[in-house]
């Protein structure tokens, strides 16, 4: 199963990173994604395809000092 | 007059209040970055949350610098992990690097922020490390490719004031980037000491978020910073050793 941000999530494998972070309701000009440990660029969210042994990070900014 | 600028990377600021965004609501950071008059603004990047609260970045008035921090780095390499994945968000170069494993006194790692300083500059990063004013530190800094060094005032978000005064005075005189005195420091009167003695710019955001009134505050902070950099550019004057010196003449009194 997918891990993101340290929850396994049934529903992720097969689909897009796009496809994922719209139907999560990520808004994705405001994340950046790492996967296994790699930054997967803006433009490759189309074309990279989630499998059950990706581990994902999807992050964003907060208030911070 | 020629104009009075602050140059951090290649890029011309007026203003030498960098604020912080933590520990407020999102939504009075328009008001507190125009009360500020604030043209860079620190943020965090975590774990984003999915739906729901509006995004930070929607808040900020539009030509505002952003200034990624990596806080949550315990070493160099989790601060470039983090700097790296700030950039690709994809809202300019600048980073504060803040490596930090000490979780009581949140005093930085100084030997891993050189090692993190020095990658990122590698990579293009605009780096302003967060470091304990230490002369050695902040030479080093200099040399693997920092465009500032932002020395703490006292530990963060102890609203203490100047304790490290007179090794950022040292920084101050030996370190040819801007010295941003960031973090403890709690009040205006604090702020202007720090830009008196030729700090570039302050960093403040708990002396704001904790204020009673918090848009206000982050205005008292302008004055104070604006002031402090106009009394150091005037030249203080000088102070005796003892005695006075008349400040009206000594001539032309009534009784002679």
């Amino acid at each position: 199963m997918a891990k993101i941000n340290g929850e396994e999530v049934t529903n992720a494998a097969g689909k897009t990173i796009m496809e994922y972070l719209t139907e999560a309701g990520y808004d994705s000009r405001r994340v950046a994604i790492e996967r296994n440990g790699s930054i997967i660029p803006k433009k490759s969210y189309e074309e990279v395809i989630i499998t059950e042994a990706d581990t994902i990070e999807i992050v964003s900014f907060v208030g911070g000092g | 007059m020629k104009q009075d600028k602050l140059v951090i990377g290649g890029h011309e600021f007026e203003s030498r209040f960098i604020l912080g965004s933590g520990k407020y609501n999102v939504e009075l950071i328009d008001a507190a970055v125009k009360h500020a008059g604030a043209q860079m603004i620190t943020l965090a990047l975590r774990r984003a949350n999915s739906e729901g609260e509006g995004n930070i970045l929607d808040y900020i008035p539009e030509g505002v610098t952003l200034l990624p921090n990596t806080s949550g780095a315990r070493n160099a390499e989790e601060a470039v992990r983090i700097a790296r994945l700030a950039r690709e968000i994809g809202c300019g170069d600048f980073v504060k690097v803040e490596v930090i494993r000490d979780s009581k006194y949140l005093l930085p790692d100084n030997s891993e922020t050189i090692k993190a300083t020095e990658i990122l500059a590698k990579e293009g990063f605009i780096v302003m490390p967060y470091m304990y004013p230490d002369l050695n530190v902040a030479r080093d800094l200099v040399n693997v490719g920092a465009s500032a060094v932002m020395p703490l005032a006292a530990p963060i978000g102890s609203n203490k004031g100047l304790v490290t005064k007179e090794f950022i005075k040292i920084l101050i005189e030996e370190i040819d980037l801007p010295v941003i005195v960031d973090a403890g420091i709690g009040r205006p009167s604090q702020a202007c000491e720090v830009m008196e003695m030729g700090a570039a710019a302050v960093m403040a955001n708990t002396a704001i978020a904790t204020a009673g009134d918090i848009v206000a505050m982050a205005g008292a902070f302008k004055s104070a910073i604006e002031a402090g950099r106009s009394a150091y550019l005037s030249g203080l004057g000088r102070v005796l050793s003892s005695g006075s010196a008349a400040s009206s003449p000594l001539t032309g009194f009534l009784q002679e």
